[in-house]
C-alpha cells in the first residue's frame, strides 16, 4: 500500500528533489474572480490586436484622400493621454479608499475618474465630428475606416467603463463595501487600467507613427 | 417602422423551407402546449432555463447540440441527394436556395453542433473531474449556454423570415459584402455568429479559470485527467482565437452597415486581410473542436482497457504542443493566394509538424491498449474507429499541407473529404464516445448497449460509404459546392456518396431508438453505485446523476488516477471517510439572467439583421436593465444543511460498499 502511495506522490515531485508541493485546493473567490476577469482582458487585447493588424495593414491605402499627419492633431491628443493616464491614477484612490472602506474618497476618485473619462470621450468626439464634417468620414478610405474602428473601438470602451463606473458608485450608495462589491470594483479597476494600457498603443501606432506617414 | 421586414420576407413560392419551417413549428408549438398542459413549466423553470448548475447547463448545451445535428443532418442530406440527381439538370434544389443549404449546413455543424457538444461535456465533466462543486462563474455560464442558443434560433429563423447567407461557411467577401450580398443572408450569418461566439467566450474564460483556480485539494497539474487538461488546451485557444472572429465579422459588419472599406474592392480596402485574420481564428477552432474529443478517448482508452493512460507526460506535453502550433498554420487555407514560395513552404512544414504531437497521442491510444483487458462497450468501439477514421484523415491532411500538391486539391472535393474525414471521424466520434460514456453519469441509467453498436457500425459504414468517393470525386477534378455539374464520371460516385448518406442516416436513427429504449428499459440499466465503467478520475466517486453539490467532502487527491487509487485503498480497508463529520454546503442561486440576457440579445438581433432601429434601442436597454438587477441582487447563494449533505452521501456510500464488498468476494 505504501508502494502505492509513493508512485502517486511521485507525480507530485517530477524531478525527485523530495520536495512535494501538494495543490492546495480551490482558490477563494476573489482571487478566482480577478483571474478570470485578468483572462478576460486578455481576449479583449486579442481583439484589440486584429483592429491594430487591420490599422498597419490598411494605414497607407488613403484612396487620394487625406493621409494620418494631415489630420491628426497632436495637441488634443496629448490632453487625451493626460487625461487617461490621470484617471488611471485616481482610480487607483478609489480603489484603496474602497479597500479601507472610505466612502469620501471613494466617490471622490471615482468622480474625478469618469470627469476625466468624460473629457477624453468629448475631445474624441469632436475629433471625429470635425472629421465627418470635413468629408473625412470611415467611407472615404481603407485608412480612415482602420482609424475610425480602432480609435473608436477604444472610446466605446471607455463609454462602457463611465457606464459602469456608475454602476459601480451607485452600487456602494446602495449597498456599502460587502465582498462580492469590492470584488467588482477590483475588476472594473483592472478593466480600465487595461484600457489605458490599450490606450499607450493606439497613441503610438496611430498617432505617433501615422504622423510620420 | 419595421425596417426592411415585410410579407416579401416569407417565402411563399418555395415550398422546401416553408413546409420544413411550417413543421417544426407545429413541432415547437406540440411541445410547448404539452409542457403547459401537463403542467411542467415550473418544473423546467426553476430545474433548467434558470439553473446555474454546471450538469444541468452541460445537459442542455447537448440537447442544442443534438437538434441541431438533426436540422445540419438533413441539409446534408438534401445536398448529397442535388448532387445525386443534378447531372446535367438543375436538380431539385435552385442555385440560390442550395447555396444557403451548403452555407447554413457548414455554419450550423461547426457553430451549433460541434462546438455545443463539445462545451456540454466539457461543463458537465470538468467540474466532477477536478473534484469541485461548481465551475468558476455559475451564472455566466448559463448566460454562455443562452446565447449560444440564441445564435442557433436566429440561423434558424432565416429559414422563414428572410434568407440564409449564400456564401458558405465563412461569408467570404467581396461575395459577402453589401454590393454583392444585398439580402439579409450575410446579416442572419454575421449577427447569429456574434451573439454566440460572446456566448462561447464566456464559457471559455469560465472553463480555463475553473480548470487553473478551481481545483480539488492534491489535484497538482500532472495529476488531472487527460479530459481536463484537452478542456485547459482547448478553452485557452477559444480565448485566444474567439476575439478574432469578433473582430473580423464585426470589420464585415462596419462594412454592410456604415460603409467602412475593411474589405471592399474599393477605397484601399484589402479582401485578403479577411481571409489571414478569420483564418487565424478558424485553423485554432479546428483545434479547439478536437482536442476535447482527444481528452474523451484518452479517458474512454484508459478505462475501457482497465490501464492507466500510457505516456500521460507525453500526452500532456502534445496537448500543449497543439495549442501552441495550432496558431501557426492559418495560412495553409489559402496556399493559392500567392504570398509566394517562402510564405507557403514555411506554413506547408508547420501544418506537417502540427501532425508530429497528433501521431504522438495516436501511439500512446495504442500503447495504453496494448496488454489491456480491453472491453469493447460502445464507446470504445468509437474510441477504435475514430483512430482509423483519423488516421486516414490526418494522412490526406498531410497531403494538402504540400503546397504543390495543395495547389491541385484546394476548393476540390478531396478537401471536402478531408475535412469531414477529420471532423466526423474526430470530433463527432469523440462527441458520440463522450455521450455513451458520461450519459450514465448524467442521468443515472446507462444506454441500451445493442442500439448503440448498432448506431455506431452504421454511422462507420455510412462514414466511409459517403465520403470516400468524394476523395475520389476530388482527384477527379469535382470541386466543391456545386449546384450542377456535365462530367459523366463523378455522377458514379455521387450515387454511391448520396446511398453512404442513406447508410449515415440510419445510424442517426438507431441513436434516437437507442435514446427511446434506454430510458423505456432505464429501471434494468440503472446505475446505483455511480462507477458503471470501473472508471479511473473522480466524475465515478459521486453518484450518478450526481447531487447538486457533487461531492459532500473535497476529495484529497493522491496521485494520477485518483479514483481508481482511492478505490485499491478501499479494497483493503474501508471506505476512509466513516461516520464523517458533515458540513453545510452553500451553492449558488439559480438565476434567470442568462435567459432574459438571451431574450434581449434575440430581439437585438433579430432588429440589427432587419434595420429596426427602434427595437434594437429596446433590446440594448433590457440587456444593460439585466445586468443591474444582476448586481442589486442580496443574496447569490444558497445553503443545503448538513443533515441533508450526510442524507445524500450516505445513501450513495452504502451502493459503493456492497460493490467493493462484491468484488472483493471475486
Amino acid at each position: 500500500m505504501s508502494m502505492i502511495a509513493t508512485a502517486g506522490r511521485a507525480h507530485a515531485d517530477p524531478h525527485h528533489i523530495g520536495l512535494v508541493i501538494e495543490h492546495p485546493g480551490p482558490a477563494p473567490k476573489r482571487i478566482v474572480t480577478a483571474y478570470g476577469f485578468w483572462v478576460f482582458l486578455l481576449s479583449d487585447i486579442v481583439m484589440f490586436s486584429c483592429f491594430f493588424a487591420a490599422y498597419a495593414v490598411l494605414s497607407g491605402q488613403t484612396a487620394g484622400g487625406p493621409k494620418g499627419s494631415e489630420i491628426f492633431e497632436p495637441r488634443n491628443v496629448a490632453i487625451e493621454t493626460v487625461c487617461l493616464l490621470l484617471s488611471s491614477f485616481t482610480c487607483g484612490m478609489a480603489g484603496i479608499a474602497a479597500d479601507v472602506r472610505n466612502r469620501f474618497w471613494f466617490y471622490l476618485g471615482m468622480a474625478v475618474t469618469c470627469l476625466l473619462g468624460l473629457i477624453f470621450l468629448a475631445i474624441e468626439f469632436r475629433e471625429f465630428a470635425d472629421l465627418v464634417a470635413r468629408g473625412y468620414g470611415p467611407s472615404r478610405s481603407a485608412f480612415l475606416t482602420a482609424f475610425f474602428s480602432l480609435v473608436g473601438c477604444h472610446g466605446l470602451h471607455v463609454s462602457a467603463g463611465v457606464l459602469w463606473l456608475l454602476t459601480m458608485m451607485a452600487q456602494v450608495f446602495a449597498k456599502g463595501f460587502r465582498a462580492d462589491i469590492l470584488r467588482r470594483m477590483m475588476c472594473f479597476a483592472l478593466f480600465w487600467h487595461a484600457l489605458d494600457i490599450i490606450w499607450v498603443a493606439v497613441f503610438s501606432v496611430v498617432y505617433l507613427l501615422g504622423s510620420g506617414v | 417602422m419595421l425596417g426592411k421586414l415585410d410579407w416579401s420576407a416569407i417565402p411563399f413560392d418555395q415550398p422546401i423551407p416553408l413546409i420544413a419551417g411550417a413543421v417544426v413549428l407545429v413541432g415547437i408549438l406540440a411541445v410547448l402546449i404539452w409542457v403547459v398542459v401537463k403542467g411542467h413549466l415550473p418544473y423546467l423553470w426553476h430545474e433548467w432555463i434558470t439553473s446555474v448548475d454546471h450538469k444541468r447547463i452541460g445537459v442542455m448545451y447537448i440537447l442544442l447540440a443534438s437538434v441541431m445535428l438533426l436540422r445540419g443532418g438533413s441539409d446534408a442530406i438534401m445536398m448529397r441527394i442535388q448532387q445525386a440527381v443534378a447531372y446535367q439538370s438543375q436538380g431539385y434544389l435552385p442555385p440560390e436556395h442550395y447555396n444557403q443549404i451548403f452555407s447554413a449546413h457548414g455554419t450550423i455543424m461547426v457553430f451549433f453542433v460541434a462546438m455545443p457538444f463539445v462545451i456540454g461535456l466539457m461543463n458537465l465533466i470538468v467540474p466532477l473531474q477536478l473534484g469541485v462543486r461548481d465551475v468558476a462563474f455559475p451564472t455566466l455560464n448559463s448566460v454562455g449556454f443562452w446565447l449560444t442558443a440564441t445564435g442557433a434560433l436566429l440561423v434558424n429563423l432565416s429559414l422563414v423570415i428572410g434568407e440564409f447567407a449564400r456564401t458558405g461557411w465563412l461569408a467570404f467577401p467581396p461575395l459577402s459584402e453589401l454590393s454583392y450580398s444585398p439580402g439579409v443572408g450575410v446579416d442572419y450569418y454575421a449577427w447569429s455568429l456574434q451573439i454566440s461566439g460572446v456566448g462561447t467566450l464566456v464559457a471559455g474564460i469560465n472553463l480555463v479559470t475553473t480548470v487553473l483556480k478551481l481545483r480539488t485539494k492534491g489535484m497538482n497539474y500532472l495529476r488531472m485527467p487527460m479530459f481536463c487538461w484537452t478542456t485547459l488546451a482547448s478553452n485557452l485557444l477559444i480565448v485566444a482565437a474567439f476575439p478574432i472572429l469578433t473582430a473580423t465579422l464585426a470589420m464585415l459588419l462596419l462594412d454592410r452597415y456604415l460603409g467602412f472599406h475593411f474589405f471592399t474592392n474599393e477605397a484601399g480596402g484589402n479582401v485578403m486581410m479577411f481571409m489571414n485574420l478569420i483564418w487565424a481564428w478558424g485553423h485554432p477552432e479546428v483545434y479547439i473542436l478536437v482536442l476535447p474529443a482527444f481528452g474523451i478517448f484518452s479517458e474512454v482508452v484508459s478505462t475501457f482497457s482497465g490501464k492507466a493512460l500510457f505516456g500521460y507526460r507525453s500526452m500532456v506535453l502534445a496537448t500543449m504542443a497543439i495549442c501552441i502550433i495550432s496558431f501557426m498554420v492559418w495560412l495553409h487555407h489559402f496556399f493559392t493566394m500567392g504570398a509566394g514560395p517562402d510564405v507557403n513552404a514555411i506554413f506547408g512544414i508547420a501544418s506537417m509538424i502540427i501532425a508530429v504531437p497528433t501521431g504522438v497521442k495516436i501511439y500512446n491510444w495504442l500503447f495504453t491498449m496494448y496488454g489491456g483487458r480491453i472491453r469493447f462497450a460502445t464507446p470504445m468501439l468509437w474510441a477504435v474507429g475514430f483512430m482509423v477514421t483519423f488516421i486516414i484523415g490526418g494522412l490526406t491532411g498531410v497531403l494538402v499541407a504540400v503546397p504543390p500538391a495543395d495547389f491541385m486539391l484546394h476548393n476540390s472535393m478531396f478537401l471536402v473529404a478531408h475535412f469531414h474525414n477529420v471532423i466526423i471521424g474526430g470530433v463527432l466520434f469523440g462527441a458520440f464516445a463522450g455521450f455513451e460514456y458520461w450519459f450514465p453519469k448524467a442521468f443515472g441509467f446507462r444506454l441500451d448497449e445493442r442500439w448503440g453498436k448498432l448506431a455506431f457500425w452504421f454511422t462507420f459504414l455510412g462514414f466511409y460509404i459517403t465520403f470516400v468517393p468524394l476523395y475520389v470525386a476530388g482527384m477527379l477534378g469535382m470541386t466543391r459546392r456545386m449546384q450542377h455539374y456535365d462530367v459523366a464520371a463523378w455522377r458514379p460516385w455521387m450515387f454511391v456518396a448520396a446511398a453512404g448518406m442513406a447508410v449515415l442516416t440510419i445510424g442517426v436513427i438507431c441513436q434516437i431508438v437507442q435514446i427511446v429504449v434506454s430510458i423505456r428499459n432505464r429501471e434494468a440499466l440503472r446505475d446505483r453505485t455511480g462507477d458503471p465503467w470501473d472508471g479511473r478520475s473522480l466524475e465515478w466517486a459521486t453518484s450518478s446523476p450526481p447531487p447538486v453539490f457533487n461531492f459532500a467532502f473535497h476529495p484529497d487527491v493522491r496521485g494520477e488516477d485518483a479514483y481508481w487509487d482511492m478505490k485499491t485503498h478501499a479494497r483493503q480497508q474501508s471506505f476512509e471517510h466513516e461516520g464523517p463529520e458533515y458540513h453545510d454546503i452553500e451553492m449558488p442561486r439559480n438565476s434567470p439572467t442568462g435567459f432574459v440576457c438571451a431574450f434581449f440579445a434575440t430581439i437585438m438581433g433579430f432588429a440589427l439583421i432587419w434595420h429596426i432601429w427602434w427595437m434594437v434601442v429596446l433590446g440594448g436597454i433590457g440587456a444593460f436593465a439585466t445586468f443591474v438587477v444582476f448586481a442589486w441582487r442580496d443574496h447569490d447563494e444558497y445553503v443545503i444543511p448538513a443533515e441533508e449533505v450526510a442524507a445524500i452521501d450516505r445513501v450513495n456510500l452504502e451502493e459503493r460498499r456492497s460493490l467493493v464488498s462484491m468484488a472483493g468476494a471475486v
